[in-house]
């Protein structure tokens, strides 16, 4: 049976069995189990409505313990044997790891993502909300900069490929030296500024991002205090850094953390563009070279991209429970 | 005040300028790439594709031909066209561009310009013209073949659907593209079923343990992946799943599951309250209430997520290349491309931007047509 075919028939299992199994389970729940007939038909309907809701959550609930809960543990149990599996190690796999040339370049190549990538992003985004919410062309503006969200980092890394070939006449970085009559070379091979290159590309798709929500932020912002800004003869940078960005701190700072996660999760353009070779490995592509390989230490990067996930996830989880209130 | 005046529109034309070089940038490379994948791929390789609307110097090769050889005193003269030669007319086709220079050696094949007799050593003598006409003066008789020939042609830009051809039907790309779509059309549509009856009991729904629920939901949003994949991976091997079709469905499914419960909670917890407690009153059920009610009204978070889904999954190339086969039949695009094309055929730039633009247009026209509810679910997604 060819994949197609295989996929149509899923979408219809998939669907036809999620509708069936709301549909039965809450008739079997009415009518069967606690029918809301009969002497007992209060405490019935009280028992239905309790078990309700876990019927709803059912399939969902399901689906977050086995695909995000238990890795979390069963990745740092993994972590602790070694590459087979059969023999337990402790934290023989993160010492290795903390003595490794490999793993320091990649941590620190990913702190200094981690760093540029959503400050950079946010504020090309905030500046280029600002400017386009002036301008009658500013919708088209913004959808052009937005548009890379669309497109995957498989594909974004082939599109720069086009900019930083070693050839003057693929690369425009290479032909632009040319003009100047300096000869062509690898910028992803220049130590250092290749990891900048690379964030760049992530940078290109992310600043829509950052962009859309930093723009609806501004629009946000009361008129009144702004009017009253430039009444007392304000100019309008004085506007933008006194007024509006005070103004908008908060989803500001939702932009970067939302970034950042990102950053740390992105795997795919260091895997494309480099491999990681020529000290441009950071953790998410470094792991991917132990899989399948090693999983002992593949789940020991993980874990150290959990750890330093954790702690946004903390405060996101606050966050929410105050809302709820 | 006309100095205000004059300072403020000082100002917008600095606005307008920076946001128009702004999308220049954003736009240049996606551009390159969509230009380069209708070029001809000696064109490719020959000018940058910012030239490609000019003509290219290209460099072919031919032979003088062996028959007609007369005569005259010690030499023997043969002439021509250069574009009655099978190899170069391969090339050209039924163009005649004209010729800039000739050369005898593949090293150097433009040594001298068109129209001069040149010395080629061995006491013969060659002049091509730029026409393609040559008269070649050799001291022997011809061989079994004539005396090669490189000439530099200025070749008028060459686009065509050519490569798009080439990758849809040679590189198992076409194989490649209806993967990506089995995989992501069932990942779409399933999880927003699940994730809108959850989403329903967490917004409308009272229950002990509810807050807890929700908070494992926002954790959730930011486990990395990473983690769940040797486990996960695991559990499929053991239960027999194993590297398949039915396992990255699972996992795409559960992996949106976060964004898709919080998304659409929280859209419907924005849903009057009045309509869904007065149908309770009228004796409806939670399931009739959410079917009848809930559903139709949340239409516009569920295209949201279903468009986030999409695209993820679309563009995904993690969990593809942990979840499927390795087998060239099992492959999705972006496997395809970063594994395939990038590797083996590093070159070949024809190949690989046509590549990558079959594979990023679909997202494209889902982004341009659908956007609206992208920037909606944006905003709802991570703006409170």
């Amino acid at each position: 049976m060819s994949p197609l075919v295989q996929g149509i028939v899923t979408i219809a299992l998939g669907v036809g069995g999620s509708i069936a199994y709301f549909y039965l389970s809450n008739l079997f729940l009415d009518k069967v189990l606690f029918p809301a007939r009969g002497e007992n038909i209060s405490r019935n309907i009280n028992r239905a409505n309790t078990i309700r809701p876990w019927l709803f959550l059912g399939p969902t609930a399901l689906l977050l313990a086995i695909y995000l809960f238990y890795p979390v543990v069963g990745s740092f149990v993994r972590s602790l044997y070694n590459r087979d599996g059969d023999l337990f190690i402790g934290f023989d796999n993160y010492t290795t790891f903390f003595a490794s040339d490999g793993f320091q370049t990649a941590f620190m190549n990913n702190a200094l993502w981690a760093l540029v990538v959503p400050a950079l992003s946010t504020f090309l985004g905030l500046v280029i909300a600002q400017l386009t919410d002036q301008l009658k062309w500013g919708n088209i503006a913004k959808s052009i900069i937005f548009m890379p969200m669309a497109i995957s980092f498989v594909g974004a890394s082939l599109i720069w490929k086009f900019v930083y070939a070693n050839d003057p006449d693929i690369g425009l970085i290479n032909a632009i030296r040319g003009s100047f009559g300096l000869e062509s070379m690898d910028p992803l091979q220049v130590p250092f500024w290749n990891n900048l290159f690379l964030m760049v590309i992530l940078i290109w798709v992310q600043t829509g991002f950052a962009m859309v929500i930093l723009s609806a932020a501004l629009r946000g912002i009361p008129d009144e205090t702004i009017e009253a800004a430039i009444i007392d003869g304000a100019n309008p940078f004085q506007v933008f850094f006194k007024i509006q960005i005070p103004q908008i701190t908060t989803t500001i700072v939702v932009v970067w953390t939302t970034i950042t996660i990102l950053v740390l999760k992105v795997f795919d353009i260091v895997y494309a563009m480099t491999g990681g070779n020529f000290d441009t490995q950071i953790l998410p592509s470094y792991m991917m070279q132990f899989m399948f390989r090693d999983d002992g230490r593949a789940t020991a990067i993980a874990v150290v991209i959990m750890l330093i996930v954790s702690p946004v996830m903390i405060q996101n989880v606050r966050q929410a429970r105050r809302e709820m209130r | 005040m006309d100095n205000i005046a004059g300072k403020k529109s000082a100002l917008t034309w600095a606005t307008r300028l920076t946001v128009f070089a702004l999308v220049v940038i954003w736009l240049i490379p996606t551009t390159g790439l969509l230009v380069s994948s209708f070029r001809d791929r000696d064109q490719i390789s020959a000018t940058g594709w910012w030239l490609s609307p000019f003509s290219v110097e290209q460099g072919l090769r031919g032979r003088t031909t062996i028959e007609g050889v007369i005569k005259e005193g010690d030499t023997y003269i043969s002439r021509g066209s250069l574009f009655d030669d099978e190899e170069i007319l391969k090339s050209v086709g039924d163009t005649r561009p004209p010729i800039s220079a000739f050369g005898t050696t593949g090293r150097d094949p433009g040594k001298y310009p068109s129209g001069e007799l040149a010395d080629i050593g061995k006491g013969n003598k060659l002049v091509v013209n730029a026409d393609g006409t040559y008269e070649f003066f050799s001291s022997k008789a011809p061989g079994s073949t004539g005396q090669r020939v490189y000439v530099i042609a200025s070749m008028p830009p060459d686009f065509s659907f050519e490569n798009y051809i080439t990758v849809l039907t040679a590189d198992k790309m076409d194989v490649a593209f209806i993967n990506t779509l089995t995989v992501t059309i069932p990942t779409t549509i399933i999880p927003i079923l699940m994730a809108a009856f959850a989403a329903y009991a967490l917004a409308w729904m009272d229950f002990k343990g509810r807050g807890l629920l929700l908070g494992a939901v926002v954790a959730a949003l930011v486990v990395p992946l990473q983690l769940a994949l040797v486990p996960a991976l695991q559990l499929h091997n053991a239960v027999g799943i194993g590297q398949s079709f039915l396992g990255i469905w699972l996992a795409h499914s559960a992996f949106g599951q976060p964004l898709a419960v919080y998304l659409l909670r929280n859209y419907m917890i924005g849903l009057p309250k009045d309509i869904i407690e007065s149908a309770r009153v009228d004796g409806a059920t939670d399931f009739q209430v959410f079917v009848r009610i809930v559903l139709p009204l949340s239409f516009p978070a569920l295209a949201s997520f279903a468009i986030f889904q999409f695209l993820w999954t679309w563009n995904d190339l993690l969990v593809a290349k942990v979840f499927l086969p390795s087998a060239d039949e099992a492959k999705v695009m972006t496997v395809k491309i970063a594994d395939d094309l990038l590797g083996s055929r590093g070159g070949d730039w024809g190949i690989l931007a046509t590549a990558a633009f079959v594979s990023i247009a679909v997202p494209l026209l889902v982004f341009f047509t659908l956007q609206r509810y992208l920037v909606r679910g944006l905003l709802s997604g991570s703006v409170k």
